[in-house]
């Protein structure tokens, strides 16, 4: 199913007639061919995550709002996904339902026996509690509080620089250390899929770019899948492996994008560096646009 | 792509030059500065001793501010006692010289007596002690009750929409229509007297506590939630360690009306306590009496208001 994606990008990008996008198609055809590689691989491995035909809408008084529909795609093993689309089209839904937080309408989504960390947009570091509870608050409420898993957590407070900080109040730490704890909070639990919900979007840029780093490595040194819903178009380029567009209201997946980059493994920071950056954000604003447009016209 | 390039670096090299020239003119601007510090202070370091002596400059008025805070505290201090001393001596003075009705009015010197007198025959601890005994065990009812009632409502909002016209009904009823039915009720004893205080404050209480325990953040409850949390989790994970401020601040607010229904509950039912003194004196004529179990009433609530601020001091500086 991903390799009809695939061709249909790749007949899109020939018709594209702006001049930059026609240098990025050659570019881009040689790496699409490692990636094919690579699909073929992905293809004989079982997805750890599919969703099918998945709806939901809101309910009020006033009438039901349709959320999603019909969505379906396969998330595999460390992977790392990003879902972006226009602002309010019912990304951070998608992600609560695979939360196990809201139950689809209708349609299926199959785990397999894979336990979900849920990263919210802002830290919510609960500042009557010190930064070593704050990042224990999980571990007490799955009653995982043991000795052995104690060590680890304090272990990774530890790696991520947070050794000297377990007594302080939240609110002494900055921005992106806090979202580090909060990530921590989440990881202590040792989920294998990481949801994460435009963690980034309270923070300020240059803190953003850094916490982007940080949580990529982490991430990628924990061998985690993740999925990561922002707005923020360079982001998802910058951290994913596979980006699927969301239309507006109601959500379907409109677009589904590889991510791969020729220098081999780059930081996020260093990817939005790298030339293939560029054509990436220029295709994807372009399909924004696109499925932005869509509903006025009509 | 090339172009693009090309265009890039000719954008760049252009912000260069502004960069360049910003600071150029900065440059020029601090060493135009440090001439002018020179010529002033005549010496290779006058820079390095100017920057010196602002520093101790600015410790000075930091010194100076915190001075002036301390002596503006002193001075409050004393003006709370001699406005309370000027009362004192006002009221003393009037009386002897017969401006008001020493009968009526009483003086501070007659109920000075009228102290020591009650205080030898110990029964002025006794009223006192039953006075503060039935505030604080109705002030732990109204606490313990409130809190129990805002934690069922929120557990079950169902229940809440159902009662809540009820609950405004009876907060908004004035408690002291029921004394007389609780008389009935109850009969004249101590009983009476701590469901009176109890019916004073409970209602708001628990309106009050439920009202913050409903508006706090959705998201940290959500937060609860995705990891793996039930109600319960929510409850004494956030909304209880969350409310904190707001339950002392309740406390404070009912530990007053506690001591308001004590009072409402002697002056119809006791046969001890302060508020009895006040109704017994009065029938009495022992206008000096009545005035010394008010006065006694008013540094009861100062102590006790006092006292929670310190809990809540210690309490706040531990949540924050």
């Amino acid at each position: 199913m991903s390799m009809d994606h695939h061709e249909k990008n790749m007949t899109e990008y020939e018709t594209c007639e702006d001049s930059n996008g026609i240098n990025h198609v050659k570019e881009n055809k040689k790496e699409h061919k490692c990636a094919e590689n690579e699909l073929i691989e992905k293809e004989e491995e079982k997805p750890v995550i599919s969703l099918k035909n998945i709806s939901f809408s809101y309910h009020s008084r006033k009438g039901e709002t349709s959320a999603l529909k019909n969505i379906s795609f396969d998330v595999y093993d460390r992977e790392f996904i990003c879902l972006v689309g226009p602002s309010g089209c019912g990304k951070s839904t998608l992600l609560s339902m695979l939360a196990g937080l809201n139950r689809p309408e209708s349609g299926e989504i199959q785990m397999y026996g894979k336990t979900t960390g849920y990263m919210l947009q802002r830290d919510y570091l609960l500042n009557w509690r010190n930064i070593y509870d704050n990042a224990a608050l999980g571990l007490e409420i799955r009653h995982k509080k043991t000795p052995e898993t104690e060590g680890r957590l304090k272990k990774m407070l530890g790696d991520y620089g947070l050794a000297d900080f377990l007594k302080k109040r939240p609110s002494e730490l900055s921005g992106g250390m806090r979202q580090r704890v909060a990530l921590i909070r989440t990881l202590a639990l040792e989920p294998d899929l990481l949801l994460l919900d435009e963690p980034f979007s309270a923070l300020d840029y240059q803190t953003r770019l850094d916490v982007c780093d940080d949580v990529a490595n982490i991430i990628k040194k924990e061998g985690k899948t993740a999925i990561l819903v922002t707005h923020d178009l360079s982001e998802a380029i910058s951290m994913g492996d596979r980006i699927l567009m969301l239309s507006g209201r109601p959500a379907t997946v409109v677009r589904e994008i590889r991510i791969t980059f020729s220098d081999g493994p780059l930081t996020p920071f260093q990817k939005r560096k790298a030339p293939e950056f560029n054509a990436y954000f220029t295709e994807l604003w372009r399909e924004l646009k696109n499925c932005q447009k869509l509903p006025a016209g009509e | 792509m090339r172009k693009s390039r090309q265009k890039d670096r000719t954008y760049t090299e252009k912000a260069r030059g502004k960069i360049r020239k910003k600071e150029n003119t900065e440059k020029m601007y601090v060493e135009k500065n440090e001439r002018e510090s020179g010529r002033k202070n005549q010496g290779k370091n006058a820079g390095r001793s100017e920057g010196n002596r602002s520093e101790e400059k600015e410790s000075a008025a930091q010194i100076l501010y915190v001075r002036r805070l301390k002596t503006q505290k002193i001075i409050i201090t004393i003006l709370r006692l001699l406005l309370l001393a000027g009362f004192f001596v006002l009221w003393e003075i009037a009386s002897e010289k017969e401006w008001i009705n020493s009968f009526v009015f009483s003086s501070p010197v007659k109920i000075w007596d009228c102290l020591l007198v009650l205080l030898k025959g110990g029964e002025l601890l006794h009223h006192i002690r039953i006075t503060l005994m039935e505030t604080f065990v109705s002030f732990g009812l109204v606490m313990g009750i409130g809190v129990a009632a805002a934690v069922l409502l929120w557990l079950c909002t169902f229940l809440f929409r159902v009662l809540e016209p009820f609950l405004v009904m009876l907060n908004s009823l004035p408690k002291t229509a029921l004394a007389p039915l609780l008389i009935v009720w109850l009969g004249n004893s101590m009983r009476t007297i701590i469901v009176a205080a109890v019916s004073v404050a409970v209602f708001g209480a628990a309106l009050s506590l439920y009202t913050g325990f409903v508006n706090m953040d959705e998201d940290q409850i959500r937060l609860i939630y995705t990891l793996g949390g039930n109600k319960w989790d929510v409850l004494t994970k956030v909304i209880l360690p969350g409310n904190i401020p707001l339950i002392l601040s309740t406390m404070k607010v009912n530990l007053g009306l506690s001591l308001v229904g004590v009072i409402i509950g002697e002056f119809l039912a006791a046969n001890e306590g302060l508020g009895y003194l006040i109704i017994y004196g009065s029938q009495v004529f022992r206008l000096d009496m009545v005035i010394l179990s008010i006065l006694l009433l008013c540094v009861i609530a100062f102590v006790l208001y006092g006292g929670i601020q310190i809990l809540e001091k210690r309490l706040s500086y531990n949540t924050k």
